[in-house]
């Protein structure tokens, strides 16, 4: 259980929740969402794996998307990344997003502030890359080479080349799969300062619902091609192991069709089979 | 058995006949002949011709290679146009035109240099356009997924991603180009590395052509040290490079 402990490890410790500029509870469908998706379907060959689907984020919104291995997350991801061709009139996602992907992908090549400054332009781009690799702790490893990183350090590296750019959606692929239990909760301290600090509306993919439950305003489950299921969680943060907590964890367990009575699964073994490819990552996503 | 006990066991033959200096000159002999060789100006004239054909012919044949890989390996109509010939080449040894070379270009420099030159071209454009093709498609993606795109894609991403192919293959380019040097050379030269050994052959003057080999060694083992300082340099980023 260790997502219930997200408050007994404050690494990075979360602004009060009034400094969130979108705190108000719940935003129902807001005037203009940022991300704005009409009866998308995407099929590879004769396996449709999105069916006729529609999603909204509101700006600012943190959704978190579950769903078993296979179930079209990653494919749903990368079309709202504009890295897959989709019909504009079926999927609306703003110009200015950026993604973290399972596999930090930095390039080897450049230094790790160079990584974050990529594509940048303008003469202080040395400067932001500096000022995000602060905000995730990184600073004094600017100028390492990414081969020398741990995996967590990977992960805070591509996180903040995705923070530089300010993106108005910020697109997480299992970005703590690969990390070990203790990293990834200081992890979700430090997706829930940054997006509290930058605001973007964020879609966090991942198959673990107490990770889901513990950052996200909105929880939706992937299903036959589709959002089967969704919960709102107006739960504040830093949120325990509660009553509440643990009544949307049965929901979401039994909705994903896992036995809620079963012991909850340590952080070893609730690494799905994709985290074993880590060391070479093959094509999961390409 | 180690070197310095050989080196004196092939002294000890030489000085009691066991080797007669017509077969192998002695070691004493061969520095003898080295140091008077130095201090004529005879070998680094010929040494300085030697390198100056490998040095041209290998330059040539990188700026061939290299440019016939860049079109083949980033753009499609360059594949179809440039890899399907350079393929059906490659598989004649470079060494197999001499001839034809000689019938082209005639006996001077050129079809020396002409014939470096090809055998380089080929391991730089396999192993660069290898190189293009094999970077990582997830690490394309991400920058892409980031605005690169052209130009800045090419260079961030697809050429730093290519260099360590490009380095091996200039590695092979290099002992290749040693090769056929010392191949070429044996054929008309009047000046040389090359033609100092065919002339010392001629009055079986072992001690040259000992000198003329090891000379040939020490620049190969030259080539070699600049490629890996060149690699330790230009890969600083690899695991391998990083520790030292
Ligand atoms: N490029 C592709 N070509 C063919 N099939 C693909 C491709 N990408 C994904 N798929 C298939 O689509 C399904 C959903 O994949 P994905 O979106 O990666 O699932 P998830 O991220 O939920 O594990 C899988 O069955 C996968 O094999
Ligand atoms: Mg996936």
């Amino acid at each position: 259980m260790a997502f219930a402990n997200v408050h007994m490890l404050p690494q990075v410790q979360p602004p009060a929740p009034a400094a969130r500029p979108t705190e108000e509870t719940a935003p129902s469908p807001p005037q203009s969402p940022t991300v704005r998706v009409r009866g998308f379907s995407r099929r590879f060959g004769d396996t449709e794996v999105l069916r006729d689907l529609d999603l909204d984020i509101a700006p600012g919104e943190f959704v978190a998307l579950l769903g078993a291995s296979g179930s079209g997350k990653t494919t749903l991801l990368r079309t709202l990344a504009g890295l897959d061709p989709a019909d504009p009139e079926a999927v609306r996602a703003p110009a200015n997003r950026a993604v973290v992907f399972q596999d930090a992908r930095l390039l080897p090549w450049k230094r790790v502030w160079r990584n974050v400054a990529l594509g940048l332009a303008g003469l202080d781009a040395a400067d932001r890359a500096r000022a995000a690799l602060a905000e995730v702790g990184l600073e004094h490893r600017m100028d390492a080479w990414p081969a020398t990183l741990s995996g967590g350090e990977a992960q805070r590296a591509a996180l903040a080349r995705a923070l530089v750019r300010e993106p108005r959606l910020l697109l997480l692929d299992e970005p703590f799969a690969a990390v070990d239990a203790l990293t990834r909760i200081r992890m979700h301290g430090l997706v829930l300062a940054l997006w509290r600090a930058h605001a973007p509306a964020v879609l966090l993919v991942t198959h673990d619902v107490d990770e889901a439950i513990t950052l996200a305003d909105r929880v939706l489950v992937l299903e036959k091609g589709r959002i089967a299921a969704e919960e709102r969680i107006d739960l504040a943060r830093p949120r325990d192991g509660g009553p509440a907590f643990q009544a949307l964890r049965r929901r979401l367990l039994n909705r994903l069709g896992v036995d809620p009575g079963a012991p909850p699964p340590s952080p070893a073994q609730s690494s799905p089979p994709e985290a074993e490819l880590l060391a070479y990552p093959t094509g999961e996503i390409l | 058995m180690s070197p310095v006990a050989l080196l004196l066991l092939w002294e000890l033959g030489a000085r009691t006949g066991v080797i007669p200096a017509n077969v192998l000159a002695a070691p004493s002999s061969v520095i003898l002949t080295a140091w008077r060789m130095i201090a004529s100006g005879e070998l680094p004239w010929n040494m300085l011709v030697s390198l100056g054909r490998a040095v041209s012919g290998l330059v040539i044949g990188v700026a061939v290679g290299s440019a016939l890989a860049l079109t083949a390996g980033l753009s499609r109509a360059g594949e179809t146009l440039v890899d399907p010939p350079v393929q059906m080449l490659r598989t004649l040894p470079s060494l197999a035109l001499t001839p034809l070379f000689i019938v082209w270009f005639g006996i001077g420099e050129t079809p020396k240099i002409a014939l470096i030159a090809l055998g380089t071209s080929f391991p730089i454009y396999l192993n660069l356009y290898a190189g293009i093709r094999g970077v990582e498609p997830r690490l394309v993606e991400a920058a892409r997924s980031f605005g690169l795109g052209g130009r800045e894609l090419i260079a961030h991403v697809i050429l730093p991603g290519a260099l360590p192919s490009f380095l091996l293959g200039l590695r092979f380019a290099l002992a290749g180009s040693w090769l056929i040097l010392v191949v070429a050379e044996q054929i008309n030269a009047s000046a040389g590395l090359g033609y100092l050994i065919n002339n010392a052959r001629d009055f079986a003057r072992t001690d040259v052509i000992v000198v003329c080999l090891a000379v040939y060694a020490l620049l190969g083992l030259a080539a070699d040290a600049v490629v890996r300082a060149l690699e330790r340099r230009a890969l600083a980023w690899r695991p391998a490079f990083i520790k030292s």
